[in-house]
């Protein structure tokens, strides 16, 4: 056991905290850190902020040098993390870009592919969002229904996603679609990249329990991508898929902890302010959430080094369901310490509905155990290839109606 | 960065495991909980004379190994495992401890090479009949000076202190309250004027005493009157010991839920396919694995005795205590019926969880301590 830096690691860290020091500053030291990757405050300066990034080869850090990227290891991207959070530096706008399709575009996609895409992704030209999710297939991803067809020298679309967020900021999606109907679900999907702007995609804003609308529905009538515009081979996308959602589980999230635990010593210096560390209770609940996010932290160290040892597997799910509970838990505690200056929001009444930042983490934090494999998909997945359990005995299912 | 077990310490694990699976297999314990003594002296000496356990982390200059609070962890982790029933953590992660904070140099040469070898079983009594953790607890008093001092009063919930040679008194300087004032004394298991009473405990695998001290002849360790530090700081490491040898309970009682969650058969299938049952023992693993990081990294905090040993402590001992209490008792569930049999071995890890939750505090204790500690 060593928690120190080794001197390649530490010669790492000098190099992001003197980059970050010399670039975080002005408009963007402003910002802070607020706000997930499903979140929109001042999105045009974080964009114009990443694009700074993306400039220096920040973004795609870990990608392959000759795709632009440092190549950079889990222990990098985690100091790089870590120095970015130390920083305050402006939540990302390319999550869905750069953390979740890029790394599945290097493990499957063609040279073309990733000579055409990661560059744009890299220098925040274009934005990626994430077509998975449909009205009957949420997590039962696989009973997805929307179709492809090959024309020619393109593939026509026709469906309906829904709950993607972002799509109104993106240039492209990485949808996953039905190509052949009649072999089993999991065999039939294609992993296709499509442009969304498009006269035969239509996006329409959902809005949330924030009151704002990040994610959307999204209808492809016709639309169309071309021929070689699908990742991995087609009808054999639901592994390509899966590939993206074990990124989305485990290493997108693995640098999170610092961002936690800097608003759980936002939330201790309110209780100070407000007095409620006076309350035996509310300080059991804060003394609660700092060994929780701290053991976030060691249950990511010692992931981390298996990680350095291997690929990271199922293990991911622990993670998923320890930050996202923990988060909720977080935002519930936020509102008991604010107690009534909770249920006041900002601005007048008749105004949009705007929350404060407390308020904005016990509202998105409810989001968390559902979006990337819901809490109880995470509980099933840790029970059945961690443990070991049995499975649940198959429905059978009615017969599949033919479209 | 780099937080795992070197090789040499998994293989200290594997030697350790081995000789725990053979000396302290569920007849010995269940055989051993039902003696007033509660261990086996031939086994005690085995784990002196051929694994060195006693010794391990003791300085080498005072008959010791050399080691550290990482491998002590990793012997109480497997102790805690197999419910081994031995005055080991009384002797070595109380009473040695206490020494090495509060005894000089000459004390430490007088007193550890016999614990090292086998020969001394010692204890720590600090708590009283208010079943305090804290300072405050702390009412016996001491009368004397120099080298010659009486004590006289009652000790309460002394881990072994029934069989203790070597007794580590921490009373308090007459007329001083708080953490002023406390001071370790060395008091021999034998004394006269010290009576000592086996007392009927629920986990029967660690046993406890009251001992009731009347004029009993008491040397110091260290300076009477200045030994807070020492106190404080013993009570830490404890933790951080009793946290890694909880993480061994909740491993284990996690490997009996899913072993039995895969073979029971209920409604025509395995009742580790209910998510009912899958679901509970997801949550255990989360637990568990949780309470593996932080014991572990506390115990490489009690390593390097750096500053963040008091907040890391508490953190664990909050934490572990929390998850093996609810493994060892969700374990009960899954088991439906026989789980609540004597003979089967769920109770044994449900009484140990809770004694080790409750001994140097439980978890709402330690969240205050920790509370206070990182300035809430
Ligand atoms: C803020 C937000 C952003 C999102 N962004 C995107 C995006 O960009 N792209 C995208 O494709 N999708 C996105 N999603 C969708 C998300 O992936 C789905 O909501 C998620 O997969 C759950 O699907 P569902 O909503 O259909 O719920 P359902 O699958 O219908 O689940 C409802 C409830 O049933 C439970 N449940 C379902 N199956 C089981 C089972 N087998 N065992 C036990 N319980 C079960 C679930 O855990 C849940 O509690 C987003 C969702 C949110 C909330």
């Amino acid at each position: 056991m060593d928690f120190t830096d080794t001197p390649e690691e530490a010669a790492f860290r000098d190099e992001v905290r003197t980059w970050l020091g010399e670039h975080l500053v002005g408009e963007f030291a402003e910002i802070g850190g607020r706000g997930g990757p499903a979140d929109e405050t001042s999105w045009d300066a974080r964009v114009e902020w990443e694009r700074i990034l993306g400039r220096d080869r920040w973004v795609g850090l870990s990608w392959p040098e000759e795709y632009g990227g440092r190549a950079a290891n889990f222990a990098e991207q985690v100091i790089f993390n870590e120095e970015y959070a130390k920083a305050n530096a402006p939540a990302r706008v390319s999550f869905f870009g750069e953390q979740l399709f890029a790394p599945t575009l290097i493990a499957y996609g063609t040279e073309e592919q990733k000579r055409r895409f990661l560059p744009k992704i890299q220098s925040i030209e274009e934005f990626w969002c994430q077509g998975y999710s449909e009205p009957n297939a949420g997590s039962d991803l696989s009973n997805i229904q929307t179709r492809a067809v090959l024309d020619g020298d393109e593939w026509v679309i026709n469906g309906q996603k829904v709950w993607t967020t972002l799509a109104h900021r993106a240039q492209w999606c990485f949808v996953i679609t039905r190509t052949d109907p009649d072999a089993p679900a999991h065999k039939g999907i294609s992993y296709m990249l499509v442009p969304m702007d498009q006269p035969g995609v239509t996006v329409r804003p959902l809005r949330q329990m924030t009151g704002t609308a990040e994610f959307n529905e999204v209808f492809f009538d016709d639309a169309s991508t071309a021929k070689d515009m699908v990742l991995g081979e087609v009808n054999d996308g639901w592994k390509v898929a899966m590939a993206t959602l074990g990124f989305e589980r485990g290493t997108a999230f693995l640098s999170q902890q610092l961002a936690f635990q800097g608003e759980l010593a936002e939330l201790i210096e309110v209780a100070h302010k407000n007095s409620a560390t006076d309350e035996a209770t509310i300080r059991q609940r804060l003394a609660q959430a700092y060994i929780g996010v701290q053991i976030m932290k060691y249950n990511g160290m010692r992931m981390l080094t298996s990680l350095k040892k291997g690929a990271l597997g199922p293990e991911a799910s622990i993670g998923k369901l320890y930050w996202s509970t923990w988060h909720r838990d977080l935002g519930e505690l936020a509102m008991d310490v604010l107690g009534p200056e909770s249920q006041i929001v900002v601005g007048e009444p008749g105004d949009d509905y705007a929350l404060n930042e407390l308020q904005r983490t016990f509202m998105f934090s409810r989001s968390e155990t559902i979006y990337a494999g819901a809490s109880e998909i995470q509980r099933n997945i840790i029970g059945e290839r961690v443990l070991g359990l049995p499975r649940e005995p198959k429905i059978e299912s009615a017969p599949k109606e033919k479209t | 960065m780099n937080f795992a077990f070197s090789d040499e310490q998994e293989q200290l694990r594997d030697a350790v495991r081995k000789f725990l699976e053979a000396k302290s297999p569920s007849a010995e314990v269940r055989r051993l909980m039902e003696t007033t003594e509660g261990y086996d002296e031939a086994v005690w000496k085995q784990m002196a004379q051929e694994l060195g356990l006693q010794s391990l982390h003791l300085p080498e200059a005072h008959g010791g190994q050399g080691f550290t609070f990482v491998e002590l962890g990793i012997v109480l982790e497997e102790m805690g495992r197999v419910l081994l029933c031995a005055p080991y953590f009384s002797t070595v992660a109380l009473a040695a401890n206490a020494i090495m904070n509060a005894g000089s140099d000459e004390q430490q040469g007088a007193f550890l090479p016999g614990i090292a070898a086998g020969e001394t079983i010692a204890a720590l009594a600090f708590t009283e009949p208010n079943g305090k953790w804290d300072a405050s607890g702390i009412t016996m008093e001491a009368q004397g000076n120099g080298d010659s001092y009486t004590l006289d009063g009652t000790k309460m919930f002394v881990i072994d202190g029934h069989v203790a040679n070597q007794i580590v008194v921490v009373a308090r300087l007459s007329g001083t309250n708080g953490e002023d004032g406390i001071s370790f004394f060395s008091v021999d298991g034998d004394a006269s004027g010290l009576t000592r009473t086996p007392l009927a405990t629920m986990d029967q695998t660690r046993k406890q005493a009251r001992l009731d001290l009347s004029g009993v002849a008491a040397t110091p360790l260290g300076d009477p009157g200045s030994g807070w530090a020492a106190l404080s700081k013993t009570l830490d490491q404890a933790a951080v010991c009793l946290s890694n040898e909880m993480v061994g309970g909740a491993q284990k009682v996690l490997e009996m839920s899913v072993d039995y969650a895969k073979v029971r058969v209920q409604f025509g299938r395995p009742i580790g396919s209910f998510q009912a049952i899958k679901h509970k023992c997801a949550d255990m693993l989360l637990e568990v694995e949780s309470a593996k990081s932080a014991a572990y990294y506390a115990s490489w905090a009690a390593a390097e005795d750096n500053e963040e040993l008091p907040v890391v402590a508490s953190l664990a001992k909050a934490y572990c205590s929390d998850a093996y209490f609810h493994a060892a008792a969700e374990n009960i569930q899954i088991h439906g019926g026989i789980g609540f049999t004597w003979e089967h071995d769920a109770h044994l890890y449900f009484k140990r969880a809770k004694s080790s939750e409750i001994l140097l505090g439980d978890a709402t204790y330690h969240r205050e301590l920790l509370a206070q500690r990182i300035g809430i």
